[in-house]
């Protein structure tokens, strides 16, 4: 844990940084009590609006709710610009990199990338290739993943470019700071979140195809309330002030769809997914699946309709892939990349696996298609019996996994047994795409390892949530 | 060989179903070995029948209902020519390139069996192996037509070495992947000497052979591909080249029957 860089206090000095000036006064300032009430208000309030997280694998899929810390993360304008900049870039090229991919493979001809990573990849839609989406977007809304080690070292862990969650909670989390310490903010000029849902809309209404009428018929569709992440999506629909829907809600006819209302069928420009690939159409991708809509993939295909995110951006966030991240970057964009990535072992690489079976108790190990944190490998963390297994699991099948050097995540002051004790942080803000570039609201959802010395901050397993601020 | 088809699905519905939507794969695509003579595609309900190419080149319609369907029958005719191509298959529509079809799906999983099964034949060529795995595949099954359904996976068909020529292609298709053989599925009509009418059109495998091009075997006959066998639509399992998908709100019980007939235009009925 000393290893750790720490956002407030640096490496361990004496002063706070320049960013934790505000916090570190109001944090001396405040007697952990009185911090201790606050959590207890926060926790109260988010059980009443009803703000839950199901988690899988738990007993009956029973709902919890995400923990929220009160002490809040904090860049500064400069930090933040920086990041900016690098999200932005790296969402351009993944934006580029899915149109190549489903259209000319330029970078597969140029073998910056190897050709199995798609052809082998079950995330590219081949139902899809070729496939102009419309205003040629690919991922509205990216989640990038990204850790600190250093004052200046930040680095991307891991691309969402699917169906991101968790920017609800970026709006509550600051929505609660607003109502617990409304000076604290004021006091620190904390930049706004507030703007996401207003940014979000604007985004899906810019991808609306040709012909779409100004009043775009937007939707949000949901896998349905049993869904680990509905209040989410009922929570943008809310705030967008547009449907949320379920499948059945929809219907296709004459590669056009349309809302079922009891003023009769309404047209559908636009729909903001929160269901799978797997599960959109019936017709063209798992026949058993009643969440989606008949006949979607053909309105799609058709052009009349957009999908955000559009089908088969999976290809692009699989971890494999990531690895090639850089590369990517400098062929599409021309210029290095702003972000830097993990250095990455890929296993389907026999040198790397050598390498990785050697270093097994160091390394964090991941599979390709992963999320949410299971089953992975945190090395220092596992018991030789855990070592050996997962030894076993990768060279059964090392194309599944890559490994990634353990890295010493910063820590963020946060409460914890009523006193404030460094815990380690990971960043995801959301990244916006639509006809006329990319925009990123300042922040983001900062997750915590609430346990001591935890690497892990996924929700599923245990993590927590701060407001993130950037601040001056 | 000129084959004349007749295809006829009905679906009846307990009650009346709404919504309904299908997607056909019923047409047949020319290549240097087939030339579509005239075809028609047929629906008995109101509703807008469109033409597409699906992404494998496949020509795919999408039939949607305007009011709800108490039965619904789709309906159809045609003849094609088909030449004798010793089971080569060149010039046909091929929008990905063969590695795509080393994928391995739900229904093409080769399991430890039929992996074992694969590495058990003798090495040599493709071309060569591939005639041996037919030959295997052939020999080890029994065609039964009540042992699986259209949704049993090669593994579970395998196991209990039973099964339809939808399972023989699944198998085959698994095993030719597991070595390093691209291979897909094929539905499509053989054309037989008898009249009677099938309740079930057929399908077969592909698989690439450098140098040579995509070859067809049917295992569920121990045969390559020849002149009786008319192509409709390729994927990487049978979901892909389904001549039917559907799907419907409502509606209650469902009762399929299809009638096909595949002959051969050139002999005269005999009675």
């Amino acid at each position: 844990m000393a290893d750790s860089f720490d956002e407030m206090n640096g490496w361990g000095g004496s002063d706070p940084r320049a960013a934790y000036g505000e916090i570190r006064r109001w944090l001396d300032e405040t007697p952990p009590e009185i911090l201790q009430t606050r959590h207890a208000q926060a926790e109260l309030l988010f059980r009443r609006t009803g703000i839950t997280f199901s988690v899988y694998g738990d007993a009956e899929g029973a709902e919890r709710l995400i923990p929220f810390d009160v002490v809040p993360r904090v860049l500064t304008a400069a930090e933040w610009n920086r990041l900016e900049q690098g999200l932005v870039q790296r969402v351009e090229a993944l934006n580029l990199l899915l149109a190549d991919l489903y259209g000319g493979q330029e970078i597969i001809k140029a073998g910056v990338i190897p050709p199995e990573l798609v052809t082998g990849n079950p995330q590219y839609q081949l139902a899809v290739a070729g496939h102009v989406p419309p205003q040629g977007v690919f991922v509205h809304i990216a989640g990038i993943d990204l850790v600190r080690t250093g004052p200046d070292d930040f680095y991307v862990l891991e691309d969402n470019a699917r169906t991101p969650s968790g920017v609800s909670y970026m709006l509550e989390n600051r929505e609660m700071m607003l109502r617990l310490f409304p000076e604290l903010l004021q006091r620190a000029q904390v930049a706004p979140v507030e703007t996401y849902p207003d940014l979000l809309l604007e985004t899906l209404r810019s991808v609306s195809p040709d012909g779409a009428d100004g009043d775009a018929g937007i939707v949000v569709l949901t896998p349905g309330p049993h869904n680990s992440a509905f209040y989410e999506h009922s929570f943008l629909a809310d705030k967008m002030g547009v449907e949320l829907v379920e499948g059945a809600d929809l219907f296709v006819r004459d590669d056009r769809v349309f809302m079922r209302t009891t003023e009769g069928p309404r047209r559908v420009d636009v729909i903001y997914r929160r269901i799978d690939d797997a599960y959109l159409d019936p017709l063209f991708f798992r026949p058993d699946s009643t969440l989606g809509v008949p006949g979607l993939l053909t309105a799609y295909l058709a052009g009349n309709v957009a999908i955000a995110n559009a089908v088969g951006t999976g290809v692009a966030d699989d971890k494999a892939m990531y690895s090639y991240m850089p590369e990517i970057i400098r062929f599409y964009m021309g210029r290095e990349p702003l972000l830097a990535n993990v250095p990455t072992w890929r296993c389907r690489e026999a040198e790397h696996l050598s390498y990785v079976l050697d270093h097994l108790p160091e390394l964090v190990v991941k599979e390709v298609d992963g999320s949410g944190g299971y089953g992975m490998l945190v090395g220092p963390h596992a018991t030789k019996a855990q070592i050996a297994g997962f030894a076993a699991k990768l060279r059964a099948a090392p194309e599944k996994f890559i490994a990634q050097p353990t890295l010493a995540l910063s820590t963020c002051p946060t409460l914890s047994d009523g006193r404030i004790q460094p815990r380690h942080v990971d960043l995801r803000p959301f990244v916006l795409t639509g006809a006329k570039g990319v925009k990123v609201v300042p922040g983001g959802l900062t997750r915590v390892a609430l346990a001591p010395g935890s690497l892990v901050v996924n929700s599923s397993q245990g993590g927590g949530t701060k407001d993130t601020w950037v601040s001056g | 060989m000129r084959i004349r088809v007749h295809h006829a699905t009905t679906y009846d519905y307990q009650h009346p179903a709404e919504g309904v939507v299908q997607a056909l794969r019923v047409t047949p695509s020319g290549y240097d070995g087939q030339r579509v003579i005239h075809w028609r595609v047929d629906v008995d309900v109101d509703g807008v029948l469109r033409e597409r190419r699906d992404a494998f080149g496949n020509c795919l319609h999408i039939f949607s209902a305007d009011q709800p369907v108490k039965s619904l029958t789709l309906r159809v005719t045609g003849e094609a020519e088909v030449r004798e191509t010793a089971g080569v298959v060149s010039g046909a529509l091929e929008p990905f390139p063969p590695q795509i079809f080393l994928r391995t799906t739900a229904l093409t999983a080769a399991d430890e069996a039929i992996r074992a099964w694969a590495q058990a034949t003798e090495q040599g060529e493709p071309l060569a192996r591939l005639h041996a795995l037919m030959g295997r595949l052939h020999d080890k099954m029994a065609f039964d037509t009540t042992a699986t359904n259209v949704a049993t996976p090669a593994a579970e068909a395998f196991t209990h070495k039973r099964g339809v020529c939808q399972d023989y292609a699944h198998i085959f298709v698994a095993a030719a992947r597991f070595l390093g053989i691209p291979a897909r599925y094929v539905s499509g009509h053989l054309a037989r000497p008898e009249t009677d009418a099938q309740d079930a059109a057929h399908a077969w495998a592909e698989a690439f052979v450098p140098d040579l091009g995509w070859i067809a075997f049917d295992a569920a006959n121990g045969v390559c591909a020849s002149d009786s066998y008319l192509r409709i639509a390729v994927g990487l399992d049978y979901l892909d080249a389904a001549p039917t998908r559907g799907a419907r709100r409502g509606g209650g019980e469902e009762r399929l029957s299809v009638s096909v007939t595949a002959r051969d235009a050139g002999l005269q009925r005999q009675d």
